[in-house]
């Protein structure tokens, strides 16, 4: 039982994955524009029904609302957030200062990404920054935490209080290296980490394999990334379209057997609660992440069904 | 070798509107090899404008030339009396050359028949690669001689993401074309030398400040510098 | 499918057509190799085949001999049509050299979209030694082409286009052996 001084930034999900709690944690994608009611109302939806929720960050190079406004006001609307900080757009600068920003407004949880590449947005012609890249963006968090230094080695008197997460992609090649690549992130200061969404669990369950060789799971906590289907077309585009995703053709098969519609979604919903009882199962696998970004509604059936209701509340 | 490619037709001719003495200056280093700007392509691109002239019934002169490389003041002399005459200089040399001809010239007028496009290898006859971007720190001793900087889209020092895939990149170029995930190239080259730790190796953010991300660069070679 | 005729169809009504001056004769340079094209073009005279008078020749070792810059010439001179003859595919006398001629002349098509000039002003025939008859058929389809297209919008007065594109070539041409035979001429040529 971990104590108080021994959190790393006492958020409500290092609280949970510490006690070994099983996590539920969400994702709000912001709004593409100055609307400030739309993570309101995302949040109203979630609460409750997640113990944290991921806050995008202009996610596929699309520009948002970025992710340090839109965390604020999902925690002032009693909703635990994990900012995203993506190397794509800022520089080292941009990313302390944020960091810091992001501690004084109360922030705690945040997830270090590499970020989507530019030309798969809707401002192609930008200057892609990649100051940094996703390790060595966590390891100068972690420093900035643990250290109270700036990533020019500089010190200051109150340092951010974070709870580090990193991303992996169990279906990226090359296979064999994914689980050192974790490794690799751990070494670098991760505390938690999301895969990218599973729909090829017997993949998934021989990338945990190799993740408990190497004894990780016991050094990071592993959420399991869930997305429910709405349609099979939607499921489709991502099997075609969308980098990293490995989308067997039974699970397309099984949603496009049942009418558009309701029924596809029900079957979606239906496919999701199973996956997650099944990921739960699973050695090494400390909660899942659940993705149903502009389907946030799905999301307390979801968890309802998967008998993942109440949430923890740990002291 | 710094690659080059000759720019749209109707860009060029806006670029010449209203000059009735064109010199399209070649340059038989870098661009020549790459095909885009060698005496044979000025000799090309100056009969193009011709034939448009004579169409569009305007009278203008075009001639062509080359500087063996116009980024040397020396070889700029050679071609001075054709530059001298002529209203505008429609050069064909990489940035460097059309630069230094500006120079040396001024304020006679210059402009790019050209997009300098990058430092490339020709990786077969008439395919150029791009493999480095002149940051002015080369690392490429820990990763296999494969440089992350340039060949992974997103310069990562510590790759690949998780967008890699087959040992390509998630990112296709402008023409849809296959980009090679450079992580994948380095991980392999670096098993083919037994040399695998090589890919966990603390690998610290890179020094920008030598980049031209600094500041334009100089280079001064003292020892070399005549007495 | 049901698509494509309509497509087609809708091509043709839209289509611009000029004008064709009935006084209007084709000024047309011809590049022959020496091996299979020009021997063609004779073969085509002794069999007094009919083929316009409106194609000058020149003679080459090989269409592989042609460069951009020798068809681009030929147009600014004012050709109003230039093509390449050369051996068959697959049997150049030099190997490939017709194979980079036909790829040149493509480019050379792209090169006169950019300048505005109807792409179809330059083509490539192949043909062997023994093909008087294509020879004969490839200059009259190819007279026809320009008839149809009109004068070539860059021609300036003055200027002899096979002249220009001769002196263009700079001694790679081999010596002009004149007009094909008189008997090989259907119409009375301006020349």
């Amino acid at each position: 039982m971990t104590t108080a001084t021994e959190y790393k930034a006492g958020s409500n999900l290092e609280r949970i994955l510490s006690a070994g709690q099983f996590a539920v944690t969400g994702e709000c994608g912001p709004p593409k524009s100055a609307d400030g009611s739309v993570i309101e109302e995302k949040a109203k939806i979630l609460k409750g029904y997640v113990d944290a929720v991921n806050i995008t960050d202009n996610q596929t190079a699309v520009v948002r609302v970025c992710s340090m406004a839109s965390g604020y006001q999902a925690q002032q609307n009693g909703l635990e957030a994990i900012m995203q900080m993506t190397c794509r757009d800022r520089n080292r600068l941009a990313m302390q200062a944020d960091i810091l920003g992001a501690s004084v407004l109360g922030i705690k949880n945040v997830l270090c990404l590499t970020g989507d590449h530019l030309s798969f947005g809707n401002h192609p012609e930008a200057r892609g920054v990649h100051d940094l890249d996703a390790i060595t963006l966590l390891k100068m968090y972690k420093d900035m935490r643990d250290e109270s230094r700036f990533q020019c080695g500089e010190e200051m008197t109150v340092a951010p209080q974070l709870y580090l997460g990193c991303a992996e992609n169990p279906f990226a090649d090359p296979f064999e290296l994914r689980a050192l690549r974790l490794q690799k992130k751990i070494e670098a200061g991760a505390d938690f980490m999301q895969t990218q969404c599973i729909f090829n669990l017997p993949k998934f369950k021989k990338w945990m394999e190799a993740v408990r060789a190497l004894g990780l799971h016991q050094e990071i906590k592993i959420l399991a990334g869930i997305t429910p289907i709405k349609g099979a077309g939607m499921a489709n585009y991502m099997k075609k379209f969308v980098p990293g995703m490995d989308v067997p053709q039974e699970i397309i098969d099984r949603i496009a057997a049942q009418e558009k519609g309701a029924p596809q979604q029900a079957e979606g919903k239906k496919l999701a609660v199973e996956m997650i009882k099944e990921l739960a199962e699973v050695e090494g696998v400390a909660g899942v992440h659940i993705m149903a970004v502009e389907w946030e509604a799905a999301v307390p059936e979801i968890v309802e069904a998967a008998g993942l209701m109440p949430r923890p509340a740990v002291a | 070798m710094i690659t080059a490619e000759r720019k749209p037709f109707d860009e060029i001719l806006s670029l010449v509107e209203g000059k009735k003495k064109i010199l399209v200056a070649g340059c038989d280093t870098c661009v020549a090899i790459c095909l885009t700007g060698g005496e044979k392509e000025a000799e090309i691109l100056a009969s193009e404008l011709r034939i448009k002239a004579q169409q569009d019934g305007r009278e203008v002169e075009v001639e062509h030339t080359a500087a063996i490389r116009q980024c040397e003041w020396e070889y700029l002399d050679m071609i001075a009396q054709k530059v001298e005459e002529a209203d505008l200089v429609l050069s064909m040399a990489c940035g460097i050359g059309i630069q230094s001809l500006a120079e040396k010239f001024s304020p006679k007028l210059v402009m790019p028949a050209v997009n300098t496009n990058m430092l490339g290898m020709p990786q077969e006859h008439a395919v150029w690669l791009e493999r480095c971007v002149a940051c002015g720190e080369c690392r490429i001793g820990l990763t296999a001689a494969i440089c992350p900087v340039v060949r992974c889209s997103k310069s990562l020092m510590n790759g690949p993401c998780g967008g890699s895939h087959d040992g390509l990149c998630e990112v296709t170029g402008p023409n849809h074309e296959e980009i090679e995930c450079a992580w994948a190239l380095i991980w392999e080259r670096l098993k083919a030398q037994g040399r695998e730790e090589l890919m966990f190796t603390d690998r610290p953010p890179k020094n920008w400040s030598k980049s031209s991300s600094g500041g334009p660069r100089k280079m001064v070679r003292e020892e070399a510098k005549p007495v | 499918m049901a698509e494509a005729p309509q497509a087609v169809a809708a091509i043709e009504t839209e289509a611009p057509h000029k004008p064709v001056d009935p006084g209007f004769e084709p000024e047309i340079i011809v590049f022959a190799c020496h091996y299979c094209a020009y021997a063609a073009a004779d073969l085509a005279g002794s069999m007094r085949l009919q083929y316009p008078s409106n194609i000058r020749m020149i003679k080459l070792p090989c269409t592989g001999k042609l460069e951009i810059i020798h068809l681009l010439r030929a147009i600014e001179g004012g050709a109003d049509g230039v093509y390449a003859a050369g051996c068959l595919e697959g049997e150049c006398h030099y190997l490939k050299g017709n194979l980079w001629a036909r790829k040149r002349v493509d480019h050379v098509k792209d090169l006169l979209v950019e300048v505005g000039i109807e792409p179809e002003r330059v083509e490539m025939y192949n043909m062997s030694s023994a093909e008087g008859a294509k020879f004969a058929a490839a200059a009259t389809e190819f007279t026809e082409r320009i008839r149809q297209l009109g004068p070539n919008p860059a021609k300036r007065p003055g200027v002899n286009p096979h002249d220009a594109a001769r002196a263009a070539l700079d001694g790679v041409a081999m010596a002009d052996e004149g007009q094909p035979p008189a008997e090989a001429t259907a119409e009375e040529g301006t020349r």
